[in-house]
């Protein structure tokens, strides 16, 4: 059986589910580098807490509405805590400083997921329903397949009105492409990198529910290899620009999400290594990434 | 005695051991045009930066109708009602034009001077600009470098400031287009706004401002007024110094 006859749209359909799951990580990420010019490794680790989060929040018998709340209050908080603590007062300091603190970061917060849940971690089965199939034409779609598009277009939607029609998405957009300008002409920095934070944050909340339905063990490594991969697919789809590199991780999650049901069982373990050997291969022929224009396409070389 | 506009006591910057700016007294009063001007490395753009807030001075004073933004963030010296016209525009050349404007409102920040006022502001700008009226829809990265400067002025005309600093606004202009800046300055001091201006073109600067000081190598050398706008050979001693 060859790969291409293997790619079903059954498989299009979990493919289009993880992209759309991995393009709001993009978007998450790709927000804060806008603004910061930070990559924030610790926004996997993010999404492990708010997974706790529900995972302890079933474990206690919480109704459903209760523990996606505590997700996004654990999520948020965090979120905050990082901005206020870490980025604040580091953000004058070099990129390389800023990066270190980010691992930093992670690390912790594994460390102590890792002490306070164990190794073998939770199991988060409230929202397991959203497994079920639903019948749409020939092909069996998972509810949370259908639930995670429609999710990711209304958070996608609701991006662009609140970038495109408000004056603090103005100030984000000014504040990504020169921040020293725009501070000069008096957009507040606090409250444009507290803004990003914020909603890279409620991403990471949004983006724990869904990979909490897909992937139901909930360990301290949770959501680690999704953030490797939407980071490559972020640099691959070009990490100067939000919708680039929101295209990178849709792109990278179509992939993984059909490679990953249309590969045989003894051959998916290779799927990983030949994601980033593509990634390799296409920034080698576009350094600007995949989806960059113009100048942005250009990458200086030395 | 009412407070200046913008007064600057005892100014000094210093970039590890370089001392940029020594000692730099000056003051502007409501509705002037205060010309600074000196050679490359005098220390012009870095006694604007001082003052927004950019670099922290290493000594003295810098007042805004009589109370200190030394040490303030950029973008609460802006809101306190200094705008920047910086040097090479640095316009938001992916942003559409009006977008751009519509970022010069945020130097207002919740000063209510005169009331509010945004719609009759923009009149006004418009009039002054009539190209940023006519390509407000454009993104402000096709327009020419002329056009790019009146965007960058009249950006900075929307936050309503008290005190507008230029960091050499007709620089790699051609000659109309200077006439048109400088005949824009000429409206926005009618308007009793306090210009600080930083040029290259000495003489024509002194011959415009109400008052001119020279700097070279950090300090002050002299302070002219347009009937010395002819004593070239003055500024030129000075220049050399």
């Amino acid at each position: 059986m060859t790969l291409v006859a293997a790619i079903t749209w059954q498989a299009i359909a979990d493919g289009l589910g993880l992209g759309a799951i991995y393009a709001l990580m993009a978007v998450g990420i790709g927000l804060v580098f806008g603004v910061l010019r930070l990559v924030n490794f610790a926004y996997g680790q993010l999404v492990m807490a708010g997974a706790f989060a529900l995972a302890v929040a079933g474990e206690r018998g919480w109704p459903q509405w209760a523990g996606i709340l505590l997700c996004f209050g654990v999520v948020l908080t965090l979120s905050f805590l990082m901005e206020r603590l870490v980025f604040r007062p580091l953000r004058a300091h070099s990129p390389a400083v800023m990066l270190v603190a980010t691992f930093a970061v992670a690390f912790l917060l594994q460390s102590i997921a890792l002490l306070w849940f164990g190794p073998l971690g939770k199991i988060a089965t409230s929202l397991a329903e959203l497994n079920q199939p639903v019948r749409i034409g020939d092909v069996d779609v998972r509810k949370i397949t259908v639930v995670a598009i429609v999710t990711a277009v209304a958070c996608l939607a609701a991006l662009l009105l609140l970038l495109g029609r408000t004056s603090l998405g103005l100030h984000m957009r000014a504040a990504a492409m020169d921040f020293g300008t725009a501070r000069l002409i008096g957009v507040d920095a606090n409250r444009v990198i507290g803004a990003a934070v914020l909603v890279s944050g409620l991403l990471a909340g949004v983006v724990a529910v869904m990979l909490t339905v897909q992937t139901p063990l909930v360990t301290p490594d949770f959501a680690l290899r999704d953030t490797i991969v939407v980071l490559a697919g972020v640099v691959l789809g070009g990490m100067n620009r939000l919708l680039t590199a929101t295209l990178g991780g849709f792109a990278i999650g179509f992939v993984s999400g059909v490679l990953g049901y249309a590969l045989p069982t003894d051959q998916s373990q290779y799927l990983p290594s030949f994601l980033f050997v593509a990634v390799i291969l296409v920034l080698l022929v576009r350094p600007g990434g995949l989806f960059a224009r113009g100048r942005d396409a250009a990458v200086q070389r030395v | 005695m009412a407070d200046h506009a913008l007064e600057l006591r005892e100014l000094s910057v210093r970039y590890g051991a370089v001392d940029a700016v020594r000692g730099l007294s000056l003051v502007a009063e409501r509705g002037e045009v205060v010309g600074l001007i000196g050679p490359n490395g005098a220390g012009k753009s870095s006694t604007l930066h001082a003052i927004m807030g950019v670099v922290r001075p290493a000594g003295g004073e810098i007042l805004v109708n009589g109370t200190s933004v030394r040490g303030r963030r950029p973008e609460a010296v802006a809101r306190s009602g200094v705008a920047l016209v910086p040097e090479g525009r640095r316009i938001f050349a992916d942003l559409t034009v009006d977008e751009n404007l519509r970022l010069g409102l945020a130097g207002r920040g919740s000063r209510t001077l005169n009331g509010g006022g945004v719609r009759g502001d923009l009149a006004w700008v418009y009039e002054l600009f009539p190209i940023v009226h006519e390509f407000r829809k454009r993104q402000a990265g096709v327009l020419s470098g002329g056009q790019q400067q009146q965007l960058a002025i009249a950006r900075a005309l929307v936050a309503r400031p008290e005190v507008l600093l230029l960091d050499e606004p007709s620089l790699g202009l051609a000659p109309t287009l200077v006439d048109a800046v400088f005949g824009a300055l000429g409206a926005i001091r009618e308007r009793g706004v306090t210009s600080l201006l930083v040029e290259q073109r000495a003489q024509r600067t002194v011959a415009f401002a109400d008052r001119t000081y020279l700097i070279a190598n950090g300090e002050l050398r002299l302070t002219l007024t347009p009937k010395d706008a002819d004593d070239t050979t003055t500024m030129v001693a000075a220049y050399l110094s």
